[in-house]
C-alpha cells in the first residue's frame, strides 16, 4: 500500500475538516469565531479546505476589543479582503460609552465586559446555533475534558458535570430551542502541530510572533508592548526598543512578550521546543484566580 | 542558538511525518495507571523543570523510584480539577516520542463510569489494560476488557505493573498472561501483548529491563511506537458517508465527507446505497488540487460523472461490496441515561451522517460486564450493556461493527430532550427485512404500530352516566401520552355531535350508534392508535358486537362500575333529573336498563375508589 497512512498532521486535519463539514450540514446558523491568532488562522486555513471549491459557508466573527494589537486589526482586514470571507467585526457599545478598558477596571472585570458579554451579544444578535472556536484540549485543564461539541445552554453556559457522551465521530448535534453548540475542531492538536502545521502549510500569521525591537516596558516581570498612547506610563515609566515576540495574541495591555531573536517559523519552533514554560504562561487573564478558565467557561467565556 | 537551517528542516519533516496512536488506559485504580501515565510524560521529557522540582519535594516520604519520584503525584496533580466535578470524566493528554505522536485518553476506573470508559475508547485504536502483578486478573479487569471489545478496540497490551513488587518473578508474569489470554480468546482483539513493568522503577517502559531477562517480548514504547493499527483499513471494502454537497455554482456538484474504509480511485464505479443508482468516479477534489486516489481516513470531495440524486447520508461503495441497507437489525447498546431503555421506546438514531427515527423492537438479553452472563431484561439501566434488535422508520446503510466501526457504530438521541442516550454496535442486519423492497413493502397494522413504539388496541369502558368512563379514560390518555404513545378518546361528546348527530335514541338508533363507534375504533386502531372508547354502551350484545368488529385487535372491556345512586348524585351534566322529570325518555338507568358485564376483562368500582387509583390499576393491568 503507496497510501495507506496518514501522517500525524495529515489524520488531524482531516478529522478537523470532517467537524467543520458537520458544523455546516447540522446547524441553521453557524459562526466561527476569529481572534486573528495562529490558531485562528490554522482554523481559517482548514474551513477553505473543508468547502473547497466552495466559500466558506458560515461568516467569522471577530470580537474587538478595541485594545487588539494594531498588527492584528490590519492582519485581519488583509486576510478578510484576501479570501472574500464574510466577517463580523463586533464591539460591545455599551462598554465603549462606558469607556471600559483594562487600566481603570482591572483585567477581569474588562474581559468580562468586553469579551466575554461582547461575545454573548454577538451570538444572540446573529442567534447562531453553532460557534467554533480554536480552543485544544493541551492549552489548560478544563479544555482537557471538554468534548468536541460542546453543549451550551440558552445563557451560554457549560455545565462540565453533564457533558453528552461523544461516541466514535459520531457527533450530536441536536440542540433545544435557546440552545447553542460551542466546537472546537483542533481539540486534539497540540502547539507543536499548530506550529508545524503552519510551517508545512505556509499559513500566514500576523507578524508579532516574530521577534523584531518593539517598544515594551516592563511591569512584575511581564512585558508589555506599548502598542498606543492609551497605555498609561507608571512615573519614571519609559518604553524601551526590545527584541521580542509573542506566544499568543490578545489585547495588548494584557498580553506579555517573551524575548527573543526567533524571526522565522523555524526559530519559533526550535525556541518553542526548547522552552520549558506552558503556553498561556503570556496571558495575564489566566491566572487572576485558581481554576479561572473553568469559571469563565462557565460564564460563556470561550 | 538555533541549528543551521537544514537540520531544522529534517527535524521538522520528522514532526511531520510521524504516525499518530490513539490509545486508553484502563485497569483498576490501584494497578498503577497514574504512576504509569505519569512515567510516560516524564520519559517523553513533557514535565517542566520548576514541576520536576516540586514534584521531589512532595515526594518525600513516599513509595518512589530511581528518579525520587512519586509519578503519581504528576497526573494527580495535573487533575487539580478533581474538586470541581469533572473527575468522571475522560482527560486527554498528549506526548511524543521520536518515532510517534500519541493521544491517551485517560478514563476513570469505577464501574458507574463505564459510559466515560467508552467515550474515551470509542476513539482509540490500543488499549493499556493495566494488572497488579500482586493481584493478577480482577474484576475490573474482566470488565474493561468487556468494554473495549464491546467498541471494537482491536489491540490490546496487557500491562502486568508491579513486577518489582514479586520479585521480578518470571512465573507470576506467565501465570497472569496465561490466564487473561484464555479469558479474552473470544473478545476479539487482534493484537494482544503482555508486557512485565515497572511504572514506577521503569522497568521495560522505554527500554529492555535487566531485571526480566527472561521477558523476550518489546518493552511498553517501543511496542506503542512500532504497531501498526490503520493500515488495514486501506484495504478493506470501500465506505463513503455523504457529509455535506459540495455546490459553489451551477457547473460544480461534489460530495464532501471523510473515505471511511478501503480507497476510492478517479474511474471507478461506484453504487449509492439508498438508491442503488451507479456512477463513475470523476474527480477527486481537495483544496490541495485533484487526487488519483483516496484512502480511509482522507477527507475528499468526490465528483461523479452524471447527475444522479445523492444527499447528506448518503452511502457510496464498490458495487461488488455494497454496505447492508436494511431498516432492521441486531445490536448491543450500552446505556449512557439515568432513564432506562425500554422495548417500544422510540429514539432518533445517529449512525454517520445518517438520522432517523428508530425503535428498540427486542430487548433480547443484558450481559452481566462482569462475568459476561447474559441476563434476562425487560429494560437497560444506566451503564448496563444489552443486546437488542432495532427497527428505524426507513432503511439505512451499514455494517457490522466488527467489520467498520464507522458504518458500524450508531448512537441514540431522546427525541425530546436531544440527550445522547446510548452507544450501539451492529451485529447483523436482520434476515426478514433484508428481503423486503418498498414495492413488496406490506403497510399494515403491526408496522404502523412498531413505528409508534406500540400495540394499536381498543380499550372499551362501559358504564352507566356519570359513573366515571370519561374521567378514568382522561386520566389513562394522560399518563399513556405522557410516555410517548398515541392515544384518541372516542366519546359520546365528540361521536354524537358530528358522526352520529343523525341518530336518536331507538333501539335501532343504539345499535347503529355503536356499530359506527366500533368501525371507527377499529379504523383508529388499525392506523397504530390505542383508542379509548367512553361509551354508555348499556346492552351486552352491542359490547359483543363491538369486539367483533375489533376482530384480531387486542380488545379489553372495562366496566366502571358504580351504583346508580352515587352516579345520579354526581349529574354531572343534570342529565338523571332530566330524566326523573321525562324531559328525556329512555335514559339509562332511569327508563331503560342497563346490562351489567358478565365477564368483563376488568372491573373498576368507581363508587368507592379515587379515579387517578382506578386509571393507574388499569394502566398496570394492561401493560402497554
Amino acid at each position: 500500500m503507496t497510501h495507506s497512512r496518514l501522517t500525524h498532521l495529515q489524520s488531524l486535519e482531516a478529522e478537523s475538516i470532517e467537524i467543520l463539514r458537520e458544523v455546516a450540514a447540522s446547524f441553521e446558523r453557524p459562526v466561527m469565531m476569529y481572534s486573528i491568532g495562529k490558531d485562528s488562522s490554522v482554523l481559517l486555513h482548514l474551513a477553505r479546505k473543508a468547502f473547497y471549491p466552495s466559500k466558506i459557508p458560515f461568516p467569522l466573527l471577530h470580537v474587538d476589543t478595541t485594545f487588539k494589537f494594531k498588527e492584528m486589526i490590519a492582519f485581519r482586514e488583509q486576510t478578510a479582503k484576501e479570501y472574500g470571507f464574510d466577517l463580523i467585526r463586533h464591539t460591545n457599545q455599551e462598554g465603549v460609552r462606558d469607556g471600559i478598558n483594562p487600566f481603570d477596571h482591572g483585567s477581569s472585570r474588562y474581559t468580562d465586559i468586553m469579551k466575554t458579554v461582547a461575545l454573548r451579544q454577538a451570538l444572540n444578535a446573529g442567534k447562531y446555533d453553532a460557534a467554533i472556536g480554536g480552543a485544544r484540549r493541551d492549552e489548560e485543564k478544563s479544555r482537557a475534558k471538554e468534548r468536541v461539541f460542546s453543549h451550551r445552554n440558552a445563557n451560554h453556559a457549560w455545565d462540565p458535570k453533564n457533558q453528552r457522551p461523544e461516541l466514535w465521530r459520531t457527533f450530536n448535534t441536536r440542540l433545544n430551542p435557546g440552545e447553542s453548540m460551542r466546537v472546537f475542531p483542533i481539540s486534539n492538536w497540540t502547539e507543536l502541530d499548530v506550529w508545524t502545521y503552519i510551517y508545512a502549510e505556509q499559513i500566514p500569521i500576523v507578524p508579532l510572533y516574530f521577534a523584531k525591537p518593539r517598544p515594551v516596558v516592563e511591569r512584575s516581570g511581564t512585558l508589555i508592548m506599548v502598542d498606543d498612547e492609551r497605555l498609561p506610563l507608571e512615573p519614571g515609566e519609559r518604553p524601551r526598543m526590545e527584541t521580542v515576540r509573542f506566544r499568543t495574541l490578545g489585547c495588548y495591555p494584557l498580553t506579555g512578550a517573551i524575548r527573543s531573536d526567533a524571526a522565522d517559523l523555524p526559530s519559533i519552533i526550535m525556541e518553542m521546543q526548547a522552552s520549558r514554560t506552558s503556553e498561556r504562561e503570556g496571558r495575564l487573564i489566566d491566572s487572576d484566580s485558581v481554576g479561572s478558565m473553568e469559571k469563565k467557561k462557565q460564564e460563556g467565556y470561550f | 542558538m538555533p541549528a543551521p537551517t537544514n537540520a531544522l528542516d529534517i527535524w521538522l519533516a520528522e514532526q511531520t511525518d510521524k504516525s499518530l496512536l490513539r490509545f486508553l488506559t484502563c485497569g483498576s485504580v490501584d494497578d498503577g495507571k497514574s504512576t504509569l501515565i505519569g512515567r510516560l510524560l516524564y520519559d517523553s521529557q513533557l514535565i517542566l523543570d520548576d514541576q520536576l522540582a516540586s514534584l521531589k519535594k512532595e515526594s518525600h516520604n513516599r513509595t518512589v523510584g530511581d528518579e525520587g519520584i512519586d509519578f503519581s503525584l504528576l497526573v494527580d496533580g495535573l487533575a487539580a480539577e478533581r474538586e470541581q466535578g469533572i473527575t468522571i470524566d475522560v482527560a486527554y493528554r498528549f506526548f511524543s516520542t521520536d518515532k510517534r505522536k500519541f493521544i491517551v485518553a485517560d478514563t476513570p476506573g469505577h464501574e458507574q463510569y463505564t459510559r466515560n470508559m467508552a467515550t474515551g475508547a470509542s476513539n482509540a485504536d490500543l488499549a493499556l489494560l493495566l494488572v497488579d502483578a500482586r493481584k493478577g486478573l480482577l474484576t475490573q479487569t474482566r470488565r474493561h476488557s468487556f468494554i473495549l471489545s464491546l467498541v471494537g478496540v482491536k489491540h490490546v497490551v496487557l500491562v502486568v505493573n508491579k513486577i518489582d513488587l514479586v520479585g521480578y518473578d518470571q512465573a507470576v508474569f506467565d501465570k497472569i498472561e496465561a490466564d487473561y489470554r484464555e479469558f479474552a480468546r473470544d473478545l476479539g482483539f487482534q493484537t494482544l501483548a503482555a508486557v512485565p513493568v515497572s511504572a514506577l522503577r521503569g522497568d521495560n517502559i522505554l527500554s529492555k529491563s535487566e531485571r526480566t531477562p527472561w521477558f523476550a517480548g518489546e518493552p511498553l514504547v517501543p511496542h506503542l511506537e512500532t504497531i501498526e493499527v490503520a493500515q488495514d483499513k486501506a484495504d478493506q471494502p470501500f465506505r463513503f458517508s455523504v457529509q455535506w454537497v459540495n455546490r459553489p455554482n451551477l457547473d460544480f456538484r461534489g460530495f464532501s465527507g471523510t473515505v471511511a474504509a478501503g480507497t476510492v480511485k478517479i474511474g471507478d464505479d461506484v453504487l449509492v446505497a439508498a438508491s442503488r443508482k451507479p456512477a463513475k468516479i470523476a474527480d477527486i477534489v481537495t483544496m490541495d488540487g485533484s487526487l488519483a486516489s483516496a484512502a480511509a481516513g482522507q477527507a475528499v470531495t468526490l465528483v461523479l460523472d452524471r447527475e444522479i440524486d445523492v444527499s447528506r447520508g448518503d452511502v457510496l461503495s464498490h458495487p461488488g461490496t455494497t454496505p447492508e441497507f436494511s431498516n432492521q437489525f441486531q445490536a448491543k447498546l450500552v446505556w449512557m441515561n439515568d432513564e432506562p431503555a425500554y422495548q417500544g421506546r422510540s429514539y432518533l438514531l445517529k449512525i454517520g451522517a445518517q438520522t432517523v427515527p428508530a425503535t428498540i423492537t427486542d430487548i433480547k438479553f443484558r450481559t452481566n460486564v462482569n462475568t459476561l452472563e447474559h441476563v434476562a431484561a425487560n429494560k437497560l439501566e444506566l451503564n448496563e450493556v444489552g443486546t437488542v434488535t432495532i427497527a428505524t422508520d426507513r432503511a439505512i446503510a451499514f455494517d457490522a461493527y466488527a467489520d467498520n466501526p464507522l458504518t458500524g457504530g450508531f448512537i441514540l438521541i431522546d427525541r425530546l430532550s436531544n440527550a445522547t442516550l446510548s452507544a450501539g454496535t451492529i451485529e447483523f442486519g436482520l434476515r426478514r427485512a433484508q428481503n423486503l423492497t418498498y414495492q413488496a413493502f406490506d403497510v399494515n397494522r403491526g408496522v404502523r404500530g412498531t413505528m409508534k413504539g406500540q400495540e394499536p388496541q381498543i380499550v372499551w369502558f362501559t358504564g352507566l352516566s356519570g359513573s366515571g368512563k370519561s374521567t378514568i379514560a382522561n386520566l389513562l390518555e394522560k399518563r399513556l401520552t405522557a410516555e410517548g404513545r398515541h392515544c384518541y378518546i372516542l366519546d359520546g361528546d365528540n361521536v354524537r355531535h358530528g358522526l352520529n348527530k343523525d341518530l336518536g335514541f331507538t333501539e335501532a338508533a343504539r345499535v347503529e350508534n355503536i356499530r359506527r363507534v366500533a368501525e371507527v375504533a377499529k379504523l383508529m386502531a388499525d392506523a397504530g392508535l390505542i383508542v379509548l372508547v367512553s361509551f354508555i354502551s348499556p346492552f351486552e350484545k352491542e359490547r359483543q358486537l363491538a369486539r367483533e368488529i375489533a376482530g384480531d385487535i387486542r380488545f379489553t372491556e372495562v366496566f366502571v362500575s358504580t351504583p346508580l345512586e352515587v352516579a345520579e348524585a354526581r349529574d354531572p351534566k343534570g342529565l338523571y333529573a332530566k330524566a326523573r322529570r321525562g324531559e328525556i325518555k329512555n335514559f339509562t338507568g332511569i327508563d331503560s336498563p342497563f346490562e351489567a358485564p358478565r365477564s368483563p376483562d376488568l372491573t373498576l368500582d368507581a363508587g368507592s375508589e379515587e379515579p387517578i387509583v382506578l386509571a393507574d390499576r388499569l394502566h398496570d393491568w394492561l401493560k402497554i
